[in-house]
């Protein structure tokens, strides 16, 4: 049987692992590759790497941010942020990525999805959704773009779906309302689209007690529970998370 | 010096950086002199199994006599199904041969690819798993298994709703279907398990 994930995430801005609340206010939370090699070595799943400044000048940057972290980090991880084509994804396979989450470009164009899985298979194709709960439908989501400053009519559990059926491996889901509030995942929104595919979803955006994570997989359906703030700020390591989450009864790899 | 076999098929690097991490001198190369003054061979591979064993080419005939001549060979991924006789993904493959058994999909009724951690049962007399638990988790991605048909080999299982062949063992071959290079900690000791076996080999 599968374990579920612990998920550290780190946000890197000009070469540094930054940390906001709502997406906004962003705190330093230091060297992307100290904190990288750290969490290998300390029992974390997997990492992920989002770019959040993601501009062309920074498209070179997390190339050479992603070597670098290779060879440090020994479990598998994931680099995303303002990734366009197959070619840039191919260039970050290369340096060492396992997977590569691709958000606003899917958005855009679908298609990426579906080039992506058959070049390089679906187990290294990440659906990242940014998700706002929607104001004028009641249990809704709506997917928002460009690092979450975009809302659109889509709705989120559709384009998970959608994402699935494209080619996406997996779908890192990140409550924007929720994000870096520590107040608990949004698992209505988990559940409502771990329901709907068939893929693992990864949860995201406001861990902030080890009892949130529990919840996330077991209220949420959640494969994987990814954190920031919680860790990075070292209000709880790995292995307390896995130790809480182990005699609770999931299966972990502890 | 061990010598990971540069072959165009993906991540590579990591394994090379792994083994540089635990100290070991490693090489990234298709030469068949470093091939052949190498202590131990490993053979990586992130690829569909017809294509890895295509791009191998000559390379392969040359693999399968180092390892009958008794140097350490470490298969990992479609590098370990490369060991095994055949493969029915996409078509059917030759493989080298060096184990017996075939390459199959993952049986249906489960979630496939088998991607994450999966808790390994580690038989006493392995080398490969010399000083971990009896039992470790470890990070596996993969689409179709080996099915071991080799009354010779010693086989680590892992449980994915059948006994999957994790790891398996025939003299100086060794292959994982998991990444150790990607499996934390406890990758890192697999590895360096294999880098004492090249060193015990070769003196």
């Amino acid at each position: 049987m599968l374990t579920r994930r612990i998920i550290p995430c780190l946000d890197v801005k000009d070469n540094r692992v930054v940390k906001g609340i709502n997406f906004l206010n962003l705190r330093d939370a230091g060297d992307p590759v100290e904190l990288g090699a750290r969490y290998s070595d300390t029992g974390a799943d997997e990492l992920v790497f989002l770019d959040i400044t993601a501009t062309i000048r920074s498209r070179k940057t997390i190339v050479e941010l992603v070597e670098k972290v290779a060879e440090n980090v020994f479990i598998p991880f994931t680099v995303g942020g303002g990734i366009q084509t197959v070619e840039q994804i191919d260039e970050l396979l290369r340096s060492g990525a396992e997977k590569v989450s691709v958000n606003t470009a899917a958005v855009e164009n679908p298609n990426l999805l579906a080039e992506a899985a058959r070049r390089f298979g679906n187990q290294c194709v990440v659906l990242a959704i940014d998700a706002r709960r929607s104001k004028d439908r009641p249990g809704k989501w709506q997917v928002c773009v460009k690092a979450g400053s975009e809302p659109t009519d889509i709705d989120v559990v559709e384009w998970a779906a959608r994402g699935e059926e494209l080619g996406a491996g997996e779908i890192l889901l990140t409550s924007m309302d929720a994000d870096g509030t520590k107040a608990g995942y949004d698992n209505e929104l988990n559940k409502a689209v771990t329901d709907a595919v068939n893929i693992p979803v990864i949860a995201s955006g406001g861990a902030g007690t080890l009892e949130h994570l529990y919840d996330a997989i077991v209220d949420g359906g959640a494969d994987a529970v990814l954190m920031a703030s919680i860790t990075h700020f070292e209000n709880y390591n790995i292995t307390q998370m896995k130790e809480y989450l182990r005699d609770r009864g999931i299966p972990v790899n502890l | 010096m061990i010598v990971v076999i540069d072959y165009n098929v993906g991540n590579v690097k990591s394994v090379c950086n792994a083994f540089q991490y635990i100290g070991c001198e490693v090489e990234l190369s298709r030469e068949p002199r470093a091939i052949e003054n190498a202590t131990g061979i490993v053979l990586p591979g992130v690829a569909a199994f017809g294509y890895a064993i295509s791009a191998l080419g000559s390379l392969a005939e040359l693999i399968k006599e180092v390892a009958l001549s008794g140097k350490p060979l470490l298969g990992i991924c479609v590098g370990y199904q490369m060991l095994f006789e055949t493969s029915s993904e996409y078509g059917r493959h030759e493989g080298l041969g060096l184990l017996g058994g075939g390459v199959v999909p993952i049986p249906p009724g489960r979630v496939i690819p088998h991607m994450g951690w999966n808790l390994v049962k580690l038989p006493d007399d392995m080398d490969l798993f010399n000083g971990l638990a009896k039992e470790k988790h470890f990070y596996f991605a993969h689409s179709f298994c080996a099915d071991v048909a080799d009354a010779r080999a010693k086989i680590a299982y892992t449980d994915y709703g059948f006994d999957l062949a994790a790891s398996v063992q025939k003299a100086n071959i060794y292959g994982t279907q998991f990444h150790p290079e990607k499996s934390g900690k406890a990758g890192l000791k697999v590895l360096h398990n294999f880098y004492d076996i090249c060193k015990r080999e070769a003196q």
